[in-house]
């Protein structure tokens, strides 16, 4: 409705015809701007990314209303059975599923890359003189704020129902940092498979296929001991799990630093990797 | 070869499958010039574009941009260029305004130049009501004004206009071709593709007719137009029933094969004006006497050169007798 509105607000518009003397007033005697630096570019890149938030809201759903589903389906669901009650499990089970659910968000910046690339302002993007992983890089900076976004909602409703976390806000804000930190490394999964993958159908599909077991098989919902020994071994060295413990342990006020070691060190793996992937992805496209 | 050439490729190939979609191209565009580049529907005008414009990797031949090559020194030649496809290469999300200050940005201007140099292209190019619109609330034509407004935020020494005009109505297709003779006009050169013939003819000084990835004829309008015969004599009588007649009478007088046309009363005959001592008026001026003499009544009569769609459709004719 708003866009046929639009349409005809704009007719008279299309009528304005540019005037000739002024086109070639536009050309003249500019002086070409050195070219911007790597940063620079990424920020301009993540700008376009506020602003696509700016005309499309609704998109801010998946970050808003499905992490607070997931806070009280979880706690609600296993907090009696798992822990005797839900005061006692939100201790244990928030910093985990803040985790999952911002993991999880991770996956929508294949698809955007997916839709967006088929387009044809990429073409104008590629054929810029820029640093050229910037475009990638401004969509995980605009992400990098979808995911303190969801962060900050799930520890507000968190608190509602009831998480007290001993580490303070510092300890909150540690763990959170961690989380953005780990989760724009994961994303360059994403952004390869958004490449890879010929229609938006397919990167859902196997993003789902990664997501899910990557998610669940770690230590969110449950402590391993009692898991068989073939799934610890796979729970105990899975980058969930120690992503997960490094934030449950800053926000209750420790230092895991063993944890954190192998977090960072898990993200500079998969930006290595993947970023490389998907920079060889994007020059080839 | 005094003059510096824009773009030159030689030989150039780009296969997809087993489509040789371009198959060994030799273009050579000097500074300065609207070269057209002709050709219907999946001759292998865009793939061209897209390998110069170093979005495609040529996959035979080389491709150079004032002497640098796209692939090799890729950057080098991006810092030169600009296209515009044949499809919107904005952000149909954003409003006018962001898709030129973000542009803008990513050349390298400061935040407020970015904005003031937006303004000015938005003013220039009568877009300043819709700025604050998103892009896909414009009309066809606005769409390639902005576009083209964004190819020339930095006025760049190569423009790419991958069919400008396509689906555009008269008015719009006018405005936009007021613009690239702007841009010309400046010093830029600019590759133009196009399918229209009339095109070609209003903007190029020189012209490459490709067909099936390969060049079929190159050269300024006045030798592709040559090379199809000195000029077209159009005829249309003032009785139908004469039509057969003056077909004969035509023949003889101009020495040349007479067309009937669709229409009842008119008729269409190419006069050769070289293989004879007289020139092309000449000899359709004795055509004329010769008809007036046998009682044919001729309402209108007109000489003109061929059209670019005469060129093209002989061209792409001997081609296929050849084949």
């Amino acid at each position: 409705m708003s866009t046929a509105t639009a349409k005809t607000e704009l007719e008279g518009v299309a009528l304005a015809a540019p005037d000739k003397e002024r086109l070639s007033a536009l050309l003249v005697g500019q002086e070409r701007p050195p070219r911007p630096s790597a940063l620079s570019a990424s920020m301009t890149f993540g700008w376009r990314a506020m602003l696509k938030i700016k005309h499309v809201p609704e998109q801010l759903f998946d970050v808003t209303a499905f992490p607070i589903m997931l806070v009280l389906m979880y706690t609600y669901l296993f907090g009696g059975a798992l822990a005797g009650s839900t005061e006692e499990y939100i201790q244990f089970l928030l910093p985990g599923i803040m985790v999952m659910s911002v993991v999880m968000i991770t996956m929508y910046t294949g698809i955007a890359v997916n839709t967006d690339i088929a387009k044809g302002v990429f073409d104008r993007f590629r054929t810029l003189p820029i640093w050229r992983p910037a475009p990638m890089v401004g969509y995980l900076l605009g992400d990098v704020l979808r995911y303190l976004l969801a962060s900050a909602v799930m520890l507000a409703i968190g608190m509602i129902i009831g998480f007290r976390p001993d580490g303070g806000v510092l300890g909150v804000l540690a763990g959170v940092a961690l989380l953005v930190l780990f989760s724009f490394a994961f994303s360059w999964i994403w952004t390869m498979f958004g490449l890879l993958l010929r229609s938006e159908k397919s990167v859902m599909g196997v993003s789902m296929m990664v997501i899910f077991p990557l998610t669940f098989l770690s230590n969110v919902f449950v402590d391993p001991k009692t898991m068989p020994g073939w799934l610890q071994a796979f729970v105990n060295n899975s980058p969930v799990t120690h992503l997960a413990t490094a934030v449950r342990e800053l926000m209750a006020g420790n230092w895991p630093a063993s944890d954190i070691a192998w977090t960072l060190g898990w993200a500079g793996v998969l930006v290595v990797v993947f970023g490389a992937v998907t920079m060889r992805l994007y020059n080839r496209k | 070869m005094s003059t510096e050439l824009a773009i030159e490729t030689t030989g150039l190939v780009k296969v997809f499958g087993d489509n040789r979609a371009v198959d060994g191209i030799d273009l050579a565009v000097p500074t300065g010039t609207v070269y057209g580049v002709l050709g219907p529907n999946g001759a292998g005008k865009t793939t061209v574009v897209r390998m110069l414009a170093t979005l495609l990797r040529p996959d035979g031949g080389t491709a150079r941009v004032f002497g640098k090559d796209v692939v090799k020194e890729a950057d080098a030649v991006r810092s030169r260029v600009s296209l515009t496809g044949q499809y919107a290469s904005v952000d149909e999300d954003l409003t006018g305004v962001e898709n030129l200050v973000l542009l803008a940005r990513l050349l390298g201007h400061s935040k407020p130049a970015a904005r003031d140099r937006a303004a000015q292209l938005l003013e220039g190019f009568g877009l300043s009501e819709a700025a604050a619109k998103q892009v896909k609330n414009y009309s066809g034509g606005m769409r390639r004004r902005i576009d083209i407004a964004a190819s020339i935020l930095n006025t760049p020494d190569v423009l790419f206009l991958d069919e400008p005009t396509t689906g555009l109505d008269p008015r719009s297709r006018n405005q936009v071709w007021d613009i690239v003779r702007a841009v010309v006009a400046h010093g830029t050169t600019v590759l133009l593709t196009t399918q229209y013939l009339d095109e070609a003819d209003q903007l190029a000084s020189r012209i490459a007719v490709i067909d099936h990835g390969k060049v079929i004829a190159e050269g300024t309008k006045g030798e592709l137009k040559a090379s199809v015969g000195a000029g077209t004599v159009h005829l249309r009588l003032r009785d139908g029933g004469q039509r057969a007649e003056a077909q004969q009478v035509l023949a003889l007088a101009l020495n040349a094969e007479v067309q009937l046309d669709a229409d009842p009363v008119a008729l269409t005959a190419r006069v050769d004006g070289q293989s004879t001592e007289q020139g092309a008026a000449e000899q359709a001026g004795r055509a004329l006497a010769e008809l007036a003499r046998c009682g044919i009544t001729v309402d209108n009569f007109s000489l003109g050169q061929p059209s670019l769609d005469e060129v093209f459709l002989a061209l792409t004719d001997k081609k296929g007798v050849a084949a």
